[in-house]
């Protein structure tokens, strides 16, 4: 029988949840790293008991934690992410230039062929690689060749929060930044272009610059590389030519602003998002916590909300906080910044809570084990 | 001897609990302390201090015998007690947060 493990990170720690494949009953860790923001935990498609995962402290920095043993234990590995050559400067809030300065990790993303290689999402943007399970890391500086001088941060800062590696090219990676946009990478991380064509962002100067656009969450399914889903500051777009071209698929979703974007693991053409009602007030609309889901690719949206809190609900679904399991019957989660991690088991139709009262959830990730 | 008291979440990094006690060979400052703390518990690198520049992170101060050490330069020597272990070097957090 399949087993399900739910990796939640928190402000205040991570957690572990598990379950057999009915998804159930669910048994929650003590908290990993108590006290610490965890931003992301994820495990290695090759190994899924090799689990990284981002420690980081306002007192004491970023660690990086790796695991072998499906995090009952964890030993630090290297923590040192030092840009590449000068790193130069970016545009700043008060319109000057400012220099690059790493602050954390937020996000991991394990090589989909070997165990020890893991890209790594920083804020002040950019993205490292290690190849040693974590030991050492190494920028790949050509993506902040891409306009970086343009980049600029966001409220959250200028985080590069979403990595996907292609599942079907090798040499192409996807990466998302607030505030500058997407990117593709076509040779294994050497050379970056930013993919932003058919955005509008009518809180930027130029609505449809080439870069400045926040990009929430960049989603895909692993048959179809080509078609991308993005959860934008506002707007839902797709691309179905790995970001050559993007067009809006918003559609009749009573806001079009939020955070994750998350595909069926099955259903290349089902999509899910939680709106959120603006960027200025961060809960969902009407106070109803509602997933929505589109299986036509976009536009047509349904509401799902058995299970889910239908009134005085204002909690907030962070960008890396949803995520699909890959059971028969797909798995859908999410966490809130009020500390629930709701589970679907049957596509989004029925929801419950698999734990409650968890600091806010920053991330969730899902594995399938044999 | 030195005695180093760390905060919580060092003592669980270096995973080491109370005190810990270094050994060191010649003038006693601050930075050679910080040198042999890292030596000995290289997951604290980082932690303490940036990597590269060695600065001391925002919200870490360094106090011995009463006084604030935060802002000396690397080369400050220790106060008499602290280097013959009679006090401990503190390092410490800086009340923050909610």
């Amino acid at each position: 029988m399949s087993g399900v493990r739910v990796l939640v990170g928190t402000r205040k720690g991570a957690f572990i949840l598990t379950s057999d494949e009915k998804r159930e009953e669910w048994e929650v860790s003590e908290p990993h790293f108590a006290g610490w923001e965890m931003y992301h935990i994820k495990g290695s498609p090759v190994n899924p008991n090799r689990l990284y995962a981002s420690q980081s402290s306002g007192w004491f920095g970023q660690m990086i934690q790796r695991s072998d043993d499906g995090g009952k234990t964890w030993e630090a590995v290297g923590n040192e992410f030092v840009y590449d050559g000068v790193p130069g400067t970016h545009q700043f809030y008060d319109g000057t230039q400012h220099p690059w300065e790493f602050k954390r990790v937020w996000h991991l993303e394990p090589s989909l062929t070997d165990a020890d290689t893991v890209y790594a999402g920083v804020e002040d943007a950019g993205i490292f690689r290690t190849t040693d399970g974590g030991k050492t890391w190494g920028e790949l500086p050509g993506l902040r060749a891409a306009k970086g001088h343009l980049w600029q941060p966001g409220a959250g800062g200028m985080c590069l929060h979403t990595i996907i590696l292609d599942p079907v090219n090798p040499e192409r990676i996807f990466v998302a930044i607030s505030a500058a946009g997407a990117f593709r990478s076509d040779d294994s991380g050497k050379t970056w272009k930013p993919i932003n064509r058919g955005l509008k962002s009518e809180y930027i100067p130029e609505a449809e610059a080439e870069v400045g656009h926040c990009v929430h969450r960049i989603s895909l399914h692993p048959t179809r590389p080509n078609t991308l889903f993005m959860q934008k500051h506002w707007d839902i777009m797709r691309s179905d030519d790995a970001g050559e071209q993007w067009h809006e698929v918003s559609g009749n979703l009573p806001s079009d602003f939020g955070f994750p974007i998350a595909v069926h693991a099955h259903e290349p053409e089902t999509v899910y998002v939680v709106p959120i009602k603006s960027d200025s007030e961060h809960f969902p609309p009407e106070g109803k916590l509602r997933v929505y889901r589109s299986r036509t690719g976009g536009n047509e949206w349904e509401a799902l909300t058995n299970g889910l809190p239908q009134s005085d609900c204002y909690v907030n679904v962070l960008r890396e906080a949803m995520a699909v399991d890959t059971l028969e019957s797909c798995g859908i989660y999410f966490g809130t910044t009020g500390g629930q991690v709701y589970a679907s088991s049957d596509n989004g139709d029925n929801w419950t809570a698999i734990v409650r009262d968890l600091p806010a959830v920053l991330s969730v990730e899902v594995q399938v084990l044999p | 001897m030195i005695v180093v008291a760390l905060p919580f979440h060092l003592q669980k990094l270096a995973k080491v609990e109370g005190d810990v006690e270094l050994y060191l060979e010649g003038t006693v400052t601050l930075g050679a302390v910080l040198d042999a703390l890292e030596m000995r518990y290289p997951v604290l690198r980082g932690a303490i201090r940036d990597h590269v520049t060695l600065k001391r992170r925002p919200f870490i101060r360094f106090f011995a015998c009463g006084l604030d050490m935060s802002h000396e330069p690397a080369a400050t020597l220790l106060p008499e007690p602290v280097v013959s272990g009679e006090e401990a070097f503190m390092v410490v957090g800086a009340i923050a947060g909610g």
